[in-house]
């Protein structure tokens, strides 16, 4: 069964956003990592570029298939996770927690409402 | 995002589906059939035939038995291969050609042998997606006044154990010794008291069977095999697998619009010791003059997939496309098959594969990508 934290919400797209004041980490959630399988490639955006809700900054790859990697909330990168870009099989161990993808600064902490809530997402995963 | 596909009703099942519901293993469509893709992982699977045994459930592949008079000459027309050089009990990988010498499928024949009568007897296994297709073909070019056809594609199960180790577990249950059979050998003996057709033949690039055999054996033969360790393997694999093997995959390295002489089959052409057959005319002129293109095996830097349908570059200028690509779990790296011009078709040639708007190095290297310490030979 998958996991779909509470305090993380979520885009249609599957990617998560946790906020922490104004630093959102982002990643791809459990259900996403598990139908992509094996993964072979993560490429997200440099620290400082701006990225802009609901715009792609990254590309996710497997043996099966090639997949956008889209930004939940605008902002600008302060951070990016070079060990799973080293070795992107890490992400399917700990999606949640040292799989993220990138740190950003929020421009907006109201774009957080256009969000999924949890419960939201997982209506909308398991449902399909 | 990578969901399910929408499966249909009307996808045809195969007698071991409920097995792999039984496994959560994740299905899609192949064709008309719902297929399962993998198990666990396809790296874990492929690993798992490379080093050790996996099962594959590959029912869906057509499977015809014929029987007549001059069966063998009356095929010759029908391949290029040279037929006449099957000894019973061995078998020709091969292709069906069009009369412009397009590939209609690739197929394998195995040769059963002769009665005392002298009725020949010829084993075929063709793809999933184009038994209809071969079929029909197949009945409107020979004599169907002396030759029987059967088609066991929906009532027979086929079953792949491909790996180092895949002899050994199936030895254990079968009674014939299979140590003997060279690869691209086969025989009918029994499996659990019921007749089976073994052969050592796969799409892995190692050692392993083909079994075909009624239903219920095959359900028990993957039931036993499983059990003893064997690891359950899906077609998300079997891609992988066949891929750093160079091993064509129709509808995608080769279809009806590509000769065997511009995919590298060249080796099943025996122009000079074969009689005519359809398509010859073609690749006559093709081996005069040459090709225009060559299907090559590229090796592209970084970790990125060059996929079917992505463009291969020299010079910034598309020359020719990929067919097939994946990220080959056992040498670490993206590999990938595509047509390029033939001038560019020679190992160590730098050109580069679009992906997603920029430009990768790459290098035509030899094919197969990957080879067996394992293999037996023929």
């Amino acid at each position: 069964m998958c996991e779909y934290p509470q305090d993380l919400r979520y885009l249609d797209t599957h990617e998560y956003v946790r906020l922490d004041g104004e630093i959102a980490t982002i990643g791809m959630s459990e259900f996403a990592i598990e139908q992509l399988g094996d993964i072979v490639f993560l490429d997200v955006s440099e620290i400082g570029d701006a990225i802009s809700k609901g715009g792609r900054f990254g590309t996710i790859e497997s043996v099966k298939a090639v997949e956008e990697v889209n930004a939940p909330v605008s902002g600008t990168v302060i951070e990016r996770n070079d060990s799973v870009i080293a070795d992107p099989e890490l992400i399917s161990d700990d999606p949640y927690g040292e799989g993220w993808f990138i740190k950003v600064r929020v421009d907006d902490l109201g774009e957080i409402d256009d969000t999924l809530t949890s419960d939201e997402y997982r209506a909308l995963v398991e449902g399909e | 995002m990578a969901n399910q596909e929408n499966i249909t009703q009307s996808l045809a099942r195969t007698p071991l589906y409920q097995i792999g519901v039984e496994l959560k293993a994740r299905f899609s469509s192949f064709g008309d059939w719902e297929m399962p893709v993998q198990y666990s992982s396809i790296t874990k699977e492929h690993e798992a035939v490379r080093n050790n045994a996996g099962i594959f459930d590959i029912s869906h592949l057509g499977k015809f038995t014929l029987q007549g008079k001059n069966l063998i000459d009356q095929l010759e027309n029908l391949v290029p291969s040279d037929l006449s050089r099957l000894q019973p009990s061995q078998a020709q990988y091969t292709v069906l050609l069009n009369p412009q010498a397009g590939i209609i499928d690739d197929i394998i024949i195995y040769y059963q042998g002769l009665d005392t009568i002298g009725t020949q007897k010829v084993v075929i296994i063709v793809n999933a997606a184009t038994t209809d297709k071969d079929k029909s073909w197949i009945l409107t070019h020979l004599d169907i006044q002396t030759v029987e056809f059967q088609d066991h594609s929906r009532d027979k199960i086929l079953i792949a154990v491909q790996g180092p180790k895949a002899t050994s577990y199936l030895q254990s249950l079968v009674t014939a010794d299979l140590t003997p059979i060279k690869a691209f050998g086969h025989l009918e003996t029994t499996i659990f008291g019921q007749p089976a057709f073994l052969a050592r033949t796969g799409y892995t690039g190692e050692d392993g069977f083909e079994v075909m055999v009624d239903s219920e054996i095959g359900i028990e033969l993957w039931q036993r095999l499983y059990d003893a360790g064997v690891v359950p393997c899906g077609l998300g694999c079997r891609d992988t697998l066949r891929l750093e093997a160079a091993m064509a995959l129709y509808g995608q390295d080769i279809d009806d619009s590509t000769t065997p002489l511009e995919a590298g089959l060249g080796w099943l052409v025996n122009l000079d010791t074969k009689g005519d057959f359809i398509g010859r005319s073609v690749l006559e002129q093709q081996k005069t003059k040459g090709v225009q293109r060559k299907l090559v095996g590229l090796q592209t830097q970084g970790r990125n997939i060059p996929r079917h349908g992505y463009s291969v570059l020299s010079s910034g200028k598309i020359v020719g496309q990929v067919t097939s690509g994946t990220f080959s779990p056992t040498l670490g790296y993206p590999i990938a098959l595509a047509y390029v011009p033939s001038q560019l078709a020679t190992t160590k040639q730098q050109i580069e594969v679009e992906i997603r708007g920029k430009a990768y190095p790459s290098v035509v290297v030899k094919r197969p990508f990957y080879r067996s310490q394992n293999r037996v030979t023929s």
